[in-house]
């Protein structure tokens, strides 16, 4: 799966999307759901808490291990995803599609200093060696 | 480090493995979903490389003798031909080397089967062991050393050794040979043992009558009805250079190739102890939930029994099913009414759909009890329960 060009990304394998009204979605990058395999768990960040960006935020745990999820910014946490609780598999099937949380942005300007698509492809490729 | 390879190391990469650096070996830890694989092997039928496990062939007129002193169970129970038993092989001060598999082929060669990483540690064990047998081996004729086991044992000779193990039967020496010319395919599932006959219908007849923990000597192909799954099935001993061939050939049947994460889940499932994990050299086996494999009721001695005797165990295994939201996962604390343990194993059961482990804990926790376990900065309830946890395609809780 490539990874979608409308998205940013940070080094440890979360995706950002910047939804129309300033806020952004999080979810695990389709590389880091391959290497963790199979889903059963995910525990998401209460809801208004204040994140500074890389602090961990919420957990994503296959059989095989538990993963920190980081924010990729700081900001505010404004929404999770409710419904991985049932079906955290989707985070395998779809993981462009599956976010985990939302954020407000505490500045904009930060989403600058995350990857594109063609410079996380290379840091995977990098970390493959 | 250039990682060890097994014969099927080329299939598994064709077949659309992830593969992983599991102790040095390159193996592979799924095809796709190991949940999938799972609930493949409980319903229908799987196979699993075991090349890197190591079979090990111990011989001589008093191999018998050698392994009733060499480990923690008593060879003493294997009578029959084929007939297997799990041991523990311990250092004199109790901890487990390894835990191992023996088969009763005749009374001059009994087959071993070892974990992958313990093999050579394991091997250089028991050819010490089999060196200090052979020197007090006692110069009989050729009708002693014939005499069949379970016959009187010649204690007589004065020994050096200062815990001499008991003086050979036979005037044959005890020889270890690890049989690195062999590879293992272990098939198991519900359908597993009629697969492995559509694929060698020569070995039907003698494999048929099979009951669980035997195995047939069937020349090229070594059947035992064994495994780590808790399901049916086989394990297939058989020339290195075979093996490729009839893993397509088992694969072209509708066997389908299961990865090391499934392995894993699945004996954890079935209550199945790992090695390294669930005991190791610093643990002995009654704190590991072994003590159903230790004899210690017989006169016989064994390496590892004085110091059992002297230091009553004051912890145990039991199994866990986390009531709340999470996993388990080793090393995670246990906090109990009678104190502090620790997670050995855990993980998700997927036949369950509920987190599952073994934990090692103070030796009056019950069955029943509730216990807390610490998950990051979270204290999550758990329950003490009878394992296994699941066999046969059922959960047994």
């Amino acid at each position: 799966m490539s990874n979608p060009t409308n998205l940013k990304y940070t080094a440890s394998h979360e995706w950002v999307r910047v939804e129309a009204d300033g806020t952004v979605s999080v979810g695990i990058t389709d590389h880091a759901q391959s290497l963790l395999g199979d889903m059963v768990f995910v525990e998401v960040p209460a809801m208004g808490r204040s994140v500074n960006a890389g602090e961990e935020c919420a957990v994503v745990e296959s059989v095989k291990a538990a993963a920190d999820v980081y924010a990729p910014i700081a900001g505010e946490v404004i929404a999770a995803n409710g419904d991985l609780d049932g079906s955290p598999e989707a985070l395998n099937s779809d993981p462009y599609g599956a976010w985990i949380f939302q954020m407000k942005p505490a500045n904009a300007a930060d989403l600058d200093g995350l990857m594109d698509a063609a410079a996380y492809q290379a840091h995977v490729d990098s970390e493959a060696h | 480090m250039t990682l060890k390879t097994t014969p099927l190391n080329a299939a598994h990469r064709a077949m659309g493995a992830k593969m992983v650096d599991f102790g040095g070996w390159d193996m592979p830890v799924n095809y796709g979903s190991q949940i999938d694989e799972h609930h493949q092997v409980r319903r229908d039928s799987g196979m699993f490389d075991v090349c890197h496990m190591r079979v090990v062939d111990a011989k001589g007129a008093g191999v018998r003798a050698f392994l009733r002193y060499l480990l923690a169970n008593n060879a003493d129970k294997i009578t029959i031909p084929g007939k297997a038993l799990y041991s523990a092989m311990l250092r004199p001060n109790g901890g487990v080397i390894d835990d191992l598999i023996i088969y009763f082929m005749t009374e001059e060669w009994f087959r071993i089967v070892v974990n992958a990483g313990t093999a050579d540690k394991d091997i250089a064990w028991m050819k010490e062991q089999a060196q200090e047998f052979n020197r007090h081996l006692p110069a009989g004729d050729a009708a002693v050393a014939l005499s069949p086991a379970g016959g009187k044992l010649d204690r007589g000779n004065a020994s050096p050794h200062p815990n001499p193990p008991p003086a050979g039967e036979g005037t044959i020496p005890i020889t270890i040979t690890s049989r690195d010319d062999l590879a293992m395919v272990a098939i198991q599932g519900p359908n597993a043992r009629a697969k492995v006959w559509e694929v060698l219908p020569q070995t039907r007849a003698a494999t048929e009558n099979l009951v669980n923990f035997q195995a047939a000597d069937c020349g090229e192909y070594f059947v035992a009805r064994t495994g780590y799954t808790g399901e049916d099935g086989f394990e297939v001993m058989l020339p290195k250079e075979n093996v490729e061939a009839f893993w397509y050939a088992l694969n072209k049947v509708g066997v389908k190739p299961i990865g090391l994460g499934a392995r894993d889940t699945l004996r954890l499932e079935a209550g199945m102890n790992l090695y390294g994990q669930d005991m190791n050299e610093n643990v002995g086996p009654l704190e590991s939930g072994l003590a159903w494999t230790v004899d210690l009721k017989s006169e016989r001695d064994f390496i590892g029994k004085a110091a059992l005797l002297a230091n009553p165990p004051t912890q145990k295994l039991v199994g866990l099913v986390l009531l709340d939201r999470g996993v388990l996962r080793g090393h995670q604390k246990v906090v109990t009414q009678h104190g502090d343990g620790e997670i050995t194993s855990g993980t998700f059961s997927p036949t369950l759909e509920k987190s599952i482990a073994l934990a090692r804990v103070p030796k009056e926790v019950q069955v029943g009890d509730s216990v807390q376990v610490a998950i990051r900065d979270k204290m999550l309830a758990a329950q003490v329960v009878k394992y296994p946890f699941a066999r046969n395609g059922k959960s047994c809780l």
